[in-house]
C-alpha cells in the first residue's frame, strides 16, 4: 500500500518537471533506494506498472532502482559496519550507541524525457 | 525522431511533501491553529482517546477533528457526539495522509474559529511516519496488546513522535507487556519522547496527557 502512495508522489512531482521542460513523455525514472528504507523494490515496480498505465506521460516509462547499501557508524569505537547484517549493536565493540550513516535514502536521481 | 533529454533531479521522493508541510505549518502558525497529528495501528484506541481528550479540553480550546480513513464514516460519527467540529476524509485507498490532503481537510473543516485541530491519521505504523502532514506536534498510541517490541519493529514512527501514549494499561495483567522494556526501546529510538501510560476506557492517565497538550499549545502560541 505504501509503495503505491510513493509512486503517486514520484509521478506527481516528475509530471511537474516534465511540464516545466515542455516534454511530451517520460521514458525513464532513476531512483536511489537505501537498503533500509521502508520501501520494497519489487512492490514498487508492480505499483509503478499499474500507475504508469493510467498516466499518458508515463505510458512507456521505465523505472530503474539503484540500491544504496546501509552503513551504521558506532560512537563507541568510531568504526562503521553493514547495518543489515548486524543491526543496532556494533559488531566490533558491542556498543548500542550507533546511528545510521546511510541507507534510508529514497531519492529521485534523474529522469529521461522526450 | 524524438529528442531524448536526461534531467538530473537529485531530490528526495518526499521533498515536495516536506515543502508543502513546512508551508502549511507556517500558515497555521499565522492563523493561530495548533495542528496535532495522531497516529497508531488500527484498533489501538485513537478514537476513544480522542473522545477523552475532547471531553477534557473542550472548555479550554475550540477543537476541530479530521478523521482520515480509507473508507466509512464510523469514527466521524462517534466524534460528532462529543460536540467537536468534525470532518471525515477519505484517502481513496491510500495508506496515509500527506500535507496536501491535510490542507484540503482543514479547508473543509473551515478552521477559522478552531484553535486546536486534531488529525486522526490512517491506522498504520509505517506510512504516516514518512509523510509530514504539517502538524505542530506528532503523537502516537501504542496499545498493550500490540506488545512492547513495536518500537524495534517500527523505529521511524517512534522516532518522529513527540509523545507516545501507551494505551489499554487496564489489561496489563493479562499480557506479557514489559513497560520498562517498552520505555527503554522507545527512548533508544527517540531520547526526547514523552511517554504517558493511559487507559482511554477508564480515563486513567488522560489528565497527564491533556495537561501536556495544553502546555504545548500555550508555549507554541507564545513562541515567535
Amino acid at each position: 500500500m505504501h509503495e503505491l502512495g510513493v509512486v503517486f508522489h514520484i509521478m506527481d512531482s516528475m509530471e511537474k518537471v516534465a511540464h516545466e521542460n515542455e516534454a511530451t513523455g517520460i521514458s525513464k525514472v532513476v531512483l536511489e533506494l537505501g537498503e533500509v528504507s521502508t520501501v520494497i523494490e519489487s512492490y514498487l515496480q508492480n505499483c509503478w506498472k499499474w500507475a504508469a498505465g493510467k498516466r499518458d506521460l508515463f505510458a512507456d516509462a521505465e523505472l530503474i532502482v539503484e540500491t544504496l547499501p546501509a552503513v551504521t557508524y558506532c560512537e563507541g569505537c568510531g568504526q562503521t559496519y553493514p547495518t543489515v547484517e548486524y543491526g543496532k549493536i556494533c559488531p566490533h565493540c558491542k556498543s548500542p550507541d550507533t546511528w545510521l550513516l546511510q541507507g534510508n535514502e529514497f531519492n529521485i536521481k534523474e529522469i529521461e524525457i522526450y | 525522431m524524438k529528442e531524448v533529454r536526461v534531467l538530473e533531479i537529485k531530490q528526495s521522493v518526499f521533498a515536495d511533501n516536506d515543502k508543502q508541510a513546512a508551508d502549511l505549518r507556517q500558515e497555521l502558525k499565522q492563523k493561530g491553529i495548533f495542528l496535532l497529528n495522531l497516529m497508531s495501528s488500527p484498533g489501538a484506541g485513537k478514537t476513544t482517546t480522542l473522545m477523552r481528550t475532547i471531553e477534557a479540553m473542550r472548555d479550554t480550546f475550540k477543537i476541530g477533528v479530521m478523521e482520515a480513513d480509507i473508507d466509512s464514516d464510523v469514527d466521524a460519527r462517534t466524534i460528532q457526539k462529543s460536540g467537536a467540529k468534525v470532518i471525515q476524509l477519505h484517502t481513496g485507498g491510500m495508506c496515509h495522509l500527506d500535507a496536501e490532503m491535510t490542507r484540503q481537510g482543514l479547508d473543509g473543516l473551515k478552521v477559522e474559529d478552531v484553535e486546536l485541530a486534531i488529525l486522526e491519521n490512517v491506522g498504520n505504523l509505517v506510512c504516516p511516519a514518512e509523510f509530514d502532514t504539517g502538524a505542530s506536534k506528532n503523537v502516537m498510541i501504542l496499545s498493550v496488546p500490540e506488545g512492547h517490541d513495536k518500537p524495534l519493529k517500527y523505529p521511524l514512527m517512534f522516532s518522529i513522535c513527540d509523545v507516545v501514549l501507551i494505551n489499554k494499561i487496564d489489561v496489563l495483567p493479562y499480557f506479557d507487556f514489559d513497560m520498562d522494556k517498552c520505555r527503554e526501546y522507545i527512548l533508544m529510538r527517540n531520547p526526547n519522547a514523552k511517554i504517558i501510560p493511559i487507559c482511554a476506557k477508564t480515563g486513567e492517565g488522560i489528565s497527564e496527557w491533556t495537561k501536556w497538550l495544553a502546555e504545548e499549545v500555550k508555549s507554541w502560541r507564545a513562541a515567535e
